[in-house]
């Protein structure tokens, strides 16, 4: 549940390799540590905004919540259902505002969302490297290194040494094709299927796709259970 | 102010300028003020791959403006070998980015 | 062949590369370590999305992009990611006549004094305007 009272320790860096500063493991509950300024500035601010009525001390609790209830499991969800089902892959790939709401999905009226499809031949990798666009409806908040300098800067140059880094090596004759997020569209990787996985089922799949792949950064590993285990089919 | 729901339903003010497969300039001009067109993609050439259609202009809604006329974007193709000097990789691996139309100039 | 790190490039008034405007550029190894947001940060994140509902429509995420994109280089590449965000916030609230500098600095006082009395050291540090 949301606590108010919960204080964190001194305010993290999202990319601490930018500035060569190192940052200890995110700490909890240090009340007596200090309160960096720009997190008294958001309480200033914050309590400012209560009073005068433009916001509510429960809207921003309702919407810390709400952020805090979205996780990759929706991306991994519309990933599954597209392995199983061509129809809906097709209809992801042509209009995946529509498809998502086939799923119950909506993405309200802020962005537009896009599938690109991770193939034998091409690899997609995504990244806004004017700022830190990403789809979240889908996927959660994005993790630092999404945000970082590093990361926006290289992706467009360099993403096969971007990938090498990630653990992911291609071959040359696969496509890289990297997106860059510059305008009100946010994309999907649509990673593909790995081996060792006939007949499982949505739920099943699910569980192996991260978010990762669907940024591209990863690709989705064939399940570590030996091929002869069956599966019964959803 | 203007509602964000309205963003997405506006009509451009003329016909979208470029279709797929259409060869494309980026412009290469000053910027003044908010800008979503990359640095690194001015005065390069690629291919429009998709048409996304009207949006408001972000340049004119970073000032509280309503940002019409309403700029069609586009999904535009480069081949990174075209990007930079040495690209580290295929030369046939590929970079798009989503492009206001009045920052796109035809090209041959 | 890589651009030259961002100190050789020109600066925005000059007509070149603007501070957030850095693809292509090769800033460091990624640091893909991972870890929660503090609560302050999920705050500011919520108050962004607040202020631009229909409700509000204070602010754009235009608008918003608009002023960090306006902060030095320095700042820029030294700044955490909501320390960006909430400064933007503050100054759009200004801008859009929702509150004014000085009951922000009255307010931001205030705060640091009761932190100061339950045991929490103020910070020395100022957000720039």
């Amino acid at each position: 549940m949301h606590d108010p009272e919960h204080h964190h320790d001194e305010h993290e860096h999202s990319h601490g390799a930018d500035h060569g500063h190192h940052h200890g493991p995110f700490q909890k509950d240090h009340d007596t540590g200090p309160a960096g300024a720009y997190e008294v500035l958001e309480e200033a601010i914050r309590s400012l905004l209560i009073e005068k009525g433009v916001l509510t001390a429960q809207e921003i609790a309702a919407q810390v919540d709400l952020m805090d209830s979205r996780t990759p499991a929706l991306g991994a969800k519309v990933v599954a259902r597209a392995w199983v089902d061509p129809g809906f892959k097709r209809r992801l790939l042509k209009d995946t505002r529509a498809a998502l709401s086939e799923l119950g999905i909506d993405i309200g009226t802020l962005a537009e969302f896009r599938t690109v499809e991770n193939t034998p031949k091409v690899h997609n990798v995504i990244v806004c490297t004017l700022c830190s666009c990403y789809p979240k409806m889908l996927l959660g908040i994005p993790p630092a290194w999404y945000k970082s300098l590093a990361y926006r800067s290289r992706t467009v140059i360099d993403p096969r040494g971007v990938l090498t880094e990630f653990g992911v090596e291609l071959p040359k004759d696969v496509e890289v094709c990297v997106h860059d997020s510059t305008a009100d569209l946010r994309y999907l990787v649509l990673p593909m299927r790995p081996k060792g996985t006939r007949g499982w089922s949505e739920a099943e799949l699910a569980s192996l796709i991260t978010r990762d792949s669907m940024i591209g950064t990863a690709v989705v590993a064939p399940p570590s259970e030996p091929a002869s285990r069956e599966r019964a089919a959803s | 102010m203007v509602k964000r729901w309205e963003r997405r339903a506006v009509k451009p003010a003329t016909a979208a300028r470029f279709t797929r497969g259409d060869r494309v300039r980026v412009a290469a001009r000053p910027v003044l003020g908010h800008c979503r067109t990359p640095w690194y993609l001015r005065g390069k050439t690629g291919v429009v791959a998709a048409v996304h259609g009207p949006f408001r202009d972000p340049e004119l809604l970073a000032y509280h403006k309503p940002g019409l006329p309403a700029r069609v974007l586009y999904k535009v193709r480069f081949k990174q070998g075209d990007l930079w000097g040495r690209y580290l990789g295929p030369a046939s691996d590929q970079l798009e980015a989503d492009i206001y139309e009045h920052w796109l100039e035809p090209a041959k | 062949m890589s651009e030259p790190e961002r100190k050789n490039t020109p600066r925005k008034g000059a007509g070149g590369r603007a501070v957030h405007d850095i693809g292509g550029l090769t800033f460091g190894p990624i640091d893909r370590s991972e870890h929660d947001l503090a609560l302050w940060e999920k705050r500011t994140d919520a108050m962004l999305i607040l202020l631009r509902d229909n409700k509000r429509s204070i602010l754009s995420v235009d608008a918003h992009r608009r002023v960090i994109e306006s902060y030095g280089e320095q700042e820029y590449d030294r700044i955490a990611y909501y320390e960006k965000w909430i400064r933007a916030i503050r100054n759009l609230l200004v801008e859009q006549q929702v509150l004014t500098r000085d009951e922000i600095e009255a307010r931001v006082a205030e705060v640091r004094a009761k932190h100061e009395k339950t045991g929490r050291k103020a910070p020395k540090e100022r957000v720039p305007w």
